[in-house]
Parts: structure tokens; sequence; C-alpha cells
């Protein structure tokens, strides 16, 4: 019977079937952060277990890591803790630390990947919840709890439940100026926030072929905002030629055995998902969100929605919720949208591609008066292969701040943070209320766009910037 | 892990959509490296204004449902990220058991693996549990029984499969339960994963 890429991998990793459609499934791989593992690794020790595998794991400091200052020890005397304690639980246990001074460091959605520790075929977790993005590589890749991490750590397995699956049909190709993150924002906002709960997404047509890795890994990378822990893209030969020559990756006869064994993996044609959604960007306009929740989504173009025409009652109070959080007003243009902060960076858009589109808009260009603008690289090789690129003097130029990486604003857990009331045009993945500072907005886009609004001092459509318009 | 069997508690109506986890603990707290004690800083950008001073309408601080064992909430609960300091912080407040159309994925596994109850319920029973918890009413929880007995005596079915529901009837630990039961079949599933796929661990 034809089988689907979720199909293939959860079939893969299935140790035992339990009752209830329940199954012991095993994990080949976890990252681990500073935020979510100590409890984990308190919890062996009062156990008295060990690692079962600690060459199965990763561990990155960069949740609650300062993004300047870093020839210094951590100000944060709680966060300085926490990381001390990822190293000397990682030396304890004798698992592969990566320090705020080793050059691998970055945001652990953009490490894993670049050190090839993310391969196709593989199961891989971590502690936040957009460890979607690794499916990018047609990794069976979710986010997990501290008390699963535990589990995985002690005994490389967890007991999860099949999810089903849901088709995302992307048709068409997509405009000049419109990027990958306008594709998930869209497929969000048509979803909805809990739209894809229990299902396994993977993201399939001629325009997600076309996109790199780097396209790729943002889409992913968002499917938890739509409810699902999982967004899958079929490995390809972008995809080989992407890992080839990385660190972890396979090497000789080896790479040629994975690479046979990877290209198993795509949805059998015929294959029957559980739902599936049609797309079509070949009108795509560059997408925002102007609400709390990331599926509160328009067009750059469009306007701020009203309440009074929402489909039910229940979107219309989220609606009037978000929109007295974010102090605007139905009906206005979001174009006229003021903002006095600008984020690029996280593990949605801090990679070498996103730092080029948005450098592309910068360039000869300054940032409006009041703008406080921040580019964080989502790593110490994408920082340096900017810095390689002169990417760096072109934002110091137009008044940006160029920071060292990690997860900064996306979680405002360092001192990256903004002040109650500040508007942040943001590239990364939630605009929750609080989310980068009690009291302050986000609204969610791309580079390109982040980039333009930063100039123009309000959100504004990239493509006036690109020439394509 | 505390077994749950039975819970009486009055029931905290909070029906609003989306409720994600930044808003159940906000970030900041999240460079604490313990888990007990975190119910200080539960739905705290709700509970306290800027100054520390608690808020006088939010539900949770008012009589009597600051005394809340239940949380009857609106859908998509816990959604938004993973961190799990989100069900021990609503854990450490005294409530067991949340009752929501829906729960964010990664927030209904971490319940459970803390001796905490999700129950998924329909439209119909979510609207008559939360007017009972709007009035201040106790709800029945029994887990034995898989069901919620409302103060009319009218009862709701809890939806759970068996492994988890013996787990939490136990207060069985996931980790060692596995380690216990499956130690074996690890062993040979890794066995022949290295013999499929060599270049794997090499
Ligand atoms: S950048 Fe944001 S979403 Fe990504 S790992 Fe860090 S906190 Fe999580």
């Amino acid at each position: 019977m034809p089988s689907t890429l979720y199909d293939k991998l959860w079939r893969s990793h299935v140790v035992v079937e339990e009752a209830g459609g329940v199954s012991l499934v095993y994990i080949d791989r976890a990252m681990l952060h500073e935020v979510s593992s100590p409890q984990a690794f308190a919890a062996l020790r009062e156990k008295g277990l060990q690692v079962r595998h600690p060459a199965a794991f990763l561990a990155v400091a960069d949740h609650s890591v300062p993004t300047r200052g870093r020839d210094r020890p951590i100000a944060d005397p709680q966060a300085r803790a926490q990381v001390e304690l990822l190293q000397k639980n990682a030396t304890d246990f004798g698992i592969d630390m990566i320090g705020l001074d080793d050059r691998r460091q970055g945001i652990v959605h953009v490490t894993g990947p670049e050190q090839g520790f993310t391969l196709p075929g593989l199961t891989l977790v971590c502690g936040d919840s957009h460890t979607a993005t690794h499916g990018a590589f047609g990794t069976l890749a979710f986010g997990i709890g501290s008390g699963e991490c535990e589990s995985v750590l002690a005994t490389q397995v967890l007991r999860l439940t099949k999810a089903k699956t849901l088709r995302v049909n992307v048709h068409g190709d997509l405009p000049p100026g419109v990027e990958a993150k306008d594709i998930i924002l869209a497929v969000v906002g048509k979803l909805g926030s809990n739209g894809a709960i229990g299902h396994a997404i993977e993201y399939c047509g001629p325009a997600i072929r076309a996109l790199s890795m780097e396209g790729r890994m943002t889409l992913c990378n968002m499917s938890i905002e739509a409810g699902s822990r999982t967004g899958l893209v079929a490995p390809d030969d972008t995809t080989f030629a992407w890992l080839k020559g990385r660190p972890l990756a396979p090497k000789d006869a080896d790479w040629d055995a994975a690479v046979t064994y990877w290209r198993t993996l795509p949805s059998d044609d015929g294959a029957v998902f559980d739902r599936e959604i049609d797309i079509d960007v070949t009108k795509l306009v560059p997408q925002v969100s102007w609400g709390t929740s990331p599926d509160q989504v328009v067009d750059v173009t469009g306007r701020v929605p009203d309440p009074a025409h929402a489909v039910d009652t229940e979107t219309a109070a989220k609606m009037v919720k978000a929109l007295s959080y974010m102090g605007l007003t139905p009906g206005m243009p979001v174009r006229d949208i003021a903002i006095d902060h600008v984020f690029i960076g996280s593990c949605t858009n801090g990679r070498i591609e996103d730092l080029r589109i948005a450098a592309r808009i910068l360039k000869d260009r300054h940032v409006a008066d009041g703008v406080q603008a921040l580019v964080v690289p989502g790593s110490k090789a994408v920082k340096q292969q900017a810095e390689g690129e002169g990417l760096d003097a072109i934002f110091r130029a137009a008044g940006f701040d160029w920071r060292e990486p990690g997860c900064s604003l996306c979680v405002a857990m360092n001192d990256d943070r903004l002040p109650p009331g500040a508007r942040c045009a943001s590239t990364s993945n939630r605009n929750f209320e609080g989310r980068q500072g009690q009291g302050a907005r986000t609204h969610l886009m791309g580079p390109a766009m982040a980039a333009a609004s930063a100039i123009a001092g309000q959100i504004t459509d990239p493509r006036d910037f690109l020439g394509e318009a | 892990m505390q077994p749950f069997t039975t819970l009486t508690a009055i029931a905290a109506p909070l029906d609003e959509a989306d409720i994600d986890t930044d808003i159940i603990y906000p970030a900041r707290f999240l460079t604490i490296t313990e888990k007990k004690g975190l119910g200080r800083y539960a739905f705290h950008d709700r509970r306290y204004d800027g100054q520390g001073r608690e808020v006088a309408d939010f539900i949770l601080n008012r009589d009597p449902w600051r005394h809340a064992g239940i949380l009857v909430a609106g859908p998509n609960f816990g959604c938004g990220s993973s961190r799990e300091q989100a069900p021990w912080a609503i854990l450490d407040l005294g409530i067991r058991c949340i009752i929501a159309p829906s729960f964010g994925e990664i927030f209904r596994g971490n319940c459970y693996r803390n001796g905490m109850l999700p129950v998924t319920v329909g439209e119909a029973d979510h609207a008559a549990l939360l007017s009972d918890a709007s009035a201040g009413a106790s709800l029945q929880v029994d887990l034995t029984a898989r069901t919620i007995t409302r103060p009319d005596g009218s009862e709701i079915t809890i939806l759970i499969d068996d492994g988890k529901r013996d787990a939490l009837l136990n207060g069985w630990d996931e980790v060692m339960g596995i380690l216990n039961l499956y130690a074996g079949a690890i062993d040979r599933y890794e066995q022949e994963r290295r013999r499929r796929l060599p270049w794997l661990t090499r």
C-alpha cells in the first residue's frame, strides 16, 4: 500500500505497539538547551539513571544568553547559572556541549542542521516547540517537554500516539518579493491556531520544491503555530546538496548508502492523507500578523480586520481582545501601523538568506528616526558568513545593532526585551501577549518586510523597495 | 508522581481561546531551574499588575476561585511553547484537572506526566461546566469511573486512553515504567537498526 513520508518515518521507529494506538517510538537524536533540560537531568540524578547514548545528544546554550558583551561572563546571575548547569550536566553525562565560546554556537534549530546532526529519515526531538524546523530535511522532529527529555535521555524512546496526516498542497510559483515566511503565515492563517492539532503536516508542491533549505526550515518551523507538532518536506537533491560535507553528515560510502535510503522516504504516489488543504501562491502578497495569535494575519496591502465581520462569535471575541492588546482600530490600513522596534533573527528567520534579503533592502538606506533595530544571526556560522559577505557593514550603516547569536527577542529571556507599549516588526514566530516583553506588541513578518518597515518606520510592503510591486 | 484517582474541587472558569504557555508562565521566569514552587508565577501578568499588585478581577484572584482545584478553560488551552513550567506552575497553584474543548498538544502531554488530568469535552458539556464554574460550584472528577459529576448530579464521560489512565491512577513514573517493561525490546530495536542503517552510528 502506498505510504506517506510520515507513515514511513513513524513505522521505521516503532519499537513496540501498545494497546489503544500508543506506540513506543525510538528517538535517534535530541538537542538540549539550558531552559528545558535542567529538570530532566535532576530527575535522572534523583533516580540514579544514566544517559543511554550520550552521542545521540547535542547541548547548546541559546535561549537565555546575552547577545552582546560575550567576552564577559553572563551578567544575569540566574541565566549564568542556567548555562553553567547545562555545561555541568553535559560534562557529567558525557554529552557534547556547545558553549558560548564554541564556534558552532547558535540557536538549536540553526546549529543542528548546520552540523549535519539533523538528517533525513531520523527522529529528532528538543525541548522547544519549534523543533519541527528539522522536518525540512524529512526528519520526524517535534518539540517535547522536560519530562519527555528525561525519557529520551534515559531510554531513547517516547510513548506517542500516531498523528493523522495533513497535506498542504501549495500550488503555483511564488511571486518575486514573496518569501517562505509569507507561505507559512498564510497557511497558519488558513488553518487557524488549532487547525492542525493532532496532525503531522507535509508541505508539497512546486513552490516547496523550489524553496532552498533555509526557506523550507522557515516553513516547517511554524507548523506548531497551526497546532501541529510536526511539519515535513520530503528530502530531495536540494536537501542532499545542502547536507553533504557537514561535520556530522555521513561520509564516502556511508553517504551513498544514506542517500539511497533517503530516496525511499518521500510519500508514494497515491498515498492517502487524512486531510488535505490547497493554497495557491501565484497571487500571494507579503503577509503580516496584526493580532496576538499567529493565525491573525493579513496581506500587507490589506486592512486590520473588523470583528463585526468575523465568521463566528468565538473568532470575534478573540479579535476584540487582540485589537485591544495591540492598540489597533478595525479597518485601518495595515501600512499605516507605525513601529518603533525591529527584530531580525530567531530560528524562523535568522539564517544567511534572511540576512541577505534584508541587507539587499537596507543597502544605502537608513532606519527611520526613533526606530531601534536589532539583527541577531541564528548562529556563529551564519554571522561569520554574513560578515564575509559584508552584510554586517550594511546593517550597521543602516543603523541596525549587529549582535551575537541566540534566541534574543524571539523569547525575551535575556536582556533583549521590549518596554510596555513598544511595537515591533519581528521575523520571529510568535506574537503572543508579552512574548517580546510585558505589554509589548509584535507584528510577525518575513525579513524583507522587517527591513522595509525599519526604513519607513511603519509596516511596509517590501516589494516597494525591491522594485517588484 | 502523585496518583490521580478522584478530585472534588471548586472549578474556575477561564473561558478564553488560545491561552498560550507564555500567558501561563511568562518567559522571563524561565531561567529558574527548579520545578517546584512555580505557582507564584502562574498567569503572572494576568494576576499581577506592573507594580506586583493583584489584579482584582482576574478569576484566580477572586473568591471562591482562588481556591480552585479545577480549571474550565477555553479552546486550544496551553498552545505555544513546550515549556513544562506551564503545567508545573498550574499544579503548584493546586489545580490538577483542566477541562477544555481542546489543548495545545505538547502541554497536554506534559500534564499527564505530572499527575494532572486534561479533559477534552464537547461544546455542550463545556458550556454546562462553564456555567457551573461561574456559579462557584464544585465538580467531582472520578478517573476510576471516568466521570465528571456536575452539581445537579448529571455526569460527563472522561475520554482517555487506558495506558494514560492506568499511569495516572497508579502514579506510575513514565521512565521507570518504560525501563522495566521494554529494556529488552529497545536493545533489539537498536541492534536491528544498526544492521539496517550502519551509516547512522559510524
Ligand atoms: S529562536 Fe525562539 S522559537 Fe527558536 S528556539 Fe529560540 S526561543 Fe525557540
